[in-house]
């Protein structure tokens, strides 16, 4: 396979050039043919490597050192700290561990509450505007502008809605619906979670929306018709026909939002400030808080690492039980 | 809007689908809108409204938030800033995505799948996990070489680049195998390079792709707040820090804020709702795969 150059390029590389041409290229061109791949896509893996790849390694790298804000300046002097940081952070007898758990938990209740919602939203507006009406294009703008609207100026509306003495929210429950013995306060304590997940999920839904909008474009006409004809309803046809083929779509979606939910950092840091009520401290805020209040970056970047691997093992989980065999998946119309 | 006639679907739709549909789609409509209609009223607000108890109705309009706002913090400034940084990012972006794109789209090479599932699984890396090192990278990369990379511009656009360049590349490699291949072989044999036939036929036939990824790329640096907190010192802050400046006052002048909220979401709202439909055909496109 491998000998000479003379020979077709190895792997698929020939498969493409009709057979006739190939031989009557010089060399020089044919190589420069073979590394021009590489040479496109050069500048997106260099950077790529240096602001993703590379600080992910240092990452792992700083976690098992003792990198206090001493060694800020030469993190590279920093002791080494052997498993301490994970004993530190893993250790659920001690606050640092029992915090990091704590959020830990109330980021997995909050991902779930809010990824489910989101979906929910998103496919149930997408099926109500698959047929054309009065009004859709105007309402499919319109649901779209929570995501557009950039985060923080979105979330500090959501904020001021919830301020306990002059927000929105406290004026319809409390003054216009009676509800509650005084105003609650939304910002702070329990009722955080609740508000912070309105504000996810608000934020949220039209991502589905969009994805579902586009993957319903993706069922040909014809299946509806065939299922017509076999006497299905409406609601008959969603059910059977429609969200069965959604299922490739929903596998990428359900994981992507689950991942952007579970690493959320804009949403509680802009509605709570630095410092999130225990009820709503998402994780990636707490690592945050905790390395930038004690400077402790190794424990940070431990407690990073632990997040990186659940979602990697949550990630592969999810993908091998999802993923049907390829015999089974529906080629819903490739191009 | 667009009251297209299209054939009805072979069997009308019965009345319980379309009030359920009339239900949920007017509440939806109701819970999208209800910050909206925050933003924009309160911004039109005295200040007294904003402070005493919320009203439905301001009791007058005033436009004086809209002229406070650029005196209580420099956020004209920050404006700058976020607009250089924004649009230097997707700029760069836009570039190093179609490069890479192209060779995924027109080459069959070792690795491509390789590229493909790595590029695309840094988007499932937490912020948290490469933000200290980065900065400490920046840093280090600072005093080696004189480079300012931690609290400059170059830095952010660096950065925020990277951000929204893994779901560019996936959304052009869709556009661009849109583009029928007849056209490249077709410019190749007028005699163009493979880069020339990039350039001049596939670019070309697949601008409202490229336009769709310019916008999210945009939107991306526009929004993200993580690493501006960190990244950023006084002169170089961008809105997502700036307008939280609003909020560290002893008094929080909401009206303003909202005032400066809507400012600052403007260019990308209008940007975005201009180029949705474009947004939609990318993801059906990049969906197919």
């Amino acid at each position: 396979m491998t000998t000479t150059a003379i020979e077709k390029p190895p792997g698929r590389t020939g498969q493409r050039h009709a057979p006739g041409a190939a031989p009557r290229r010089r060399r020089p061109g044919r190589l420069r043919a073979r590394g021009l791949p590489y040479l496109l896509l050069l500048p997106a893996l260099l950077l790529e490597l240096l602001v993703h790849l590379v600080p992910m390694l240092i990452g792992i790298v700083m976690s098992f050192k003792e990198l206090t804000q001493f060694f800020i300046r030469d993190w590279t002097a920093a002791p080494w700290a052997g498993p301490d940081n994970y004993a530190v952070s893993l250790d659920l007898d001690a606050p640092v561990g029992e915090a990091l758990l704590k959020s830990f938990l109330t980021t997995c209740l909050f991902t779930f509450c809010s990824v489910g919602l989101c979906w929910l939203l998103g496919t149930a507006a997408a099926l109500f505007m698959q047929e054309a009406f009065r009004g859709r294009g105007l309402l499919r703008a319109l649901f779209l502008v929570p995501y557009a609207l950039p985060v923080y100026a979105a979330v500090i509306t959501w904020a001021f809605m919830f301020q306990r003495d002059n927000g929105l929210v406290n004026h319809v429950l409390h003054d216009q619906l009676g509800i509650g013995d005084g105003p609650a306060f939304w910002l702070i304590g329990d009722n955080a979670f609740v508000t912070l997940l309105v504000v996810s999920v608000w934020k949220g839904w039209p991502f589905a929306f969009l994805v579902l909008m586009a993957g319903l474009q993706n069922i040909p006409r014809e299946v509806y018709e065939a299922a017509a004809l076999d006497g299905a309803g409406t609601w008959r046809q969603v059910r059977h026909v429609t969200l069965p083929s959604l299922r490739p779509v929903n596998q990428v979606l359900v994981l992507v939002l689950f991942l952007w939910t579970f690493n959320d950092f804009n949403t509680p840091f802009v509605l709570f400030g630095k410092a999130a009520p225990a009820s709503a401290d998402l994780i990636s805020l707490h690592i945050y808080q905790s390395s930038f209040q004690t400077w402790n970056f190794g424990t940070g970047s431990a407690m990073s690492v632990l997040l990186l691997l659940f979602l990697l093992a949550v990630t592969g989980a999810y993908l091998l039980l999802t993923t049907r065999s390829p015999r089974e998946r529906k080629a819903a119309g490739g191009r | 809007m667009a009251a297209d006639k299209k054939p009805r679907s072979p069997m009308a739709a019965p009345r319980s689908f379309l009030w359920s549909r009339r239900i949920f789609l007017t509440l939806l409509t109701g819970f999208v809108l209800l910050p909206v209609y925050v933003m924009v009223s309160s911004s039109l607000k005295p200040l007294a409204d904003v402070s005493g108890k919320f009203r439905w109705i301001p009791s007058g309009l005033t436009l004086r938030p809209y002229l406070d706002i650029w005196r209580t913090v420099p956020l004209a400034d920050y404006f700058v800033n976020s607009l250089i940084v924004a649009g230097a990012a997707t700029a760069c972006s836009l570039v190093v995505a179609v490069f890479a794109a192209y060779a995924v789209s027109r080459h069959a090479f070792r690795g491509r799948r390789v590229f493909t599932v790595t590029v695309l699984s840094t988007q499932m890396f937490p912020g948290i996990l490469f933000l200290l090192p980065l900065f400490l990278l920046y840093v280090d990369i600072g005093n080696a070489t004189g480079i300012a990379l931690f609290g400059s511009r170059g830095g952010l656009i660096l950065t925020y680049l990277t951000f929204s360049l893994p779901f560019s590349v996936w959304m052009l490699i869709g556009y661009f195998d849109g583009v029928p291949r007849d056209l490249d072989e077709a410019a190749k044999v007028d005699g163009c390079g493979p880069l020339g036939a990039l350039l001049r036929v596939v670019v070309p036939a697949a601008v409202p792709g490229i336009v769709a990824v310019g916008v999210y790329a945009f939107m991306t640096a526009w929004g993200e707040v993580l690493f501006a907190s960190v990244m950023t010192t006084d002169t170089t802050r961008t809105l997502a820090v700036g307008l939280q400046g609003y909020a560290t006052q002893n008094d929080v002048y909401w009206n303003q804020v909202m005032a400066a909220s809507l400012v600052v979401s403007v260019p990308v709202v209008a940007g975005f709702l201009l180029l949705q439909r474009y947004l939609v055909t990318g993801l059906t496109a990049g969906a197919v795969k």
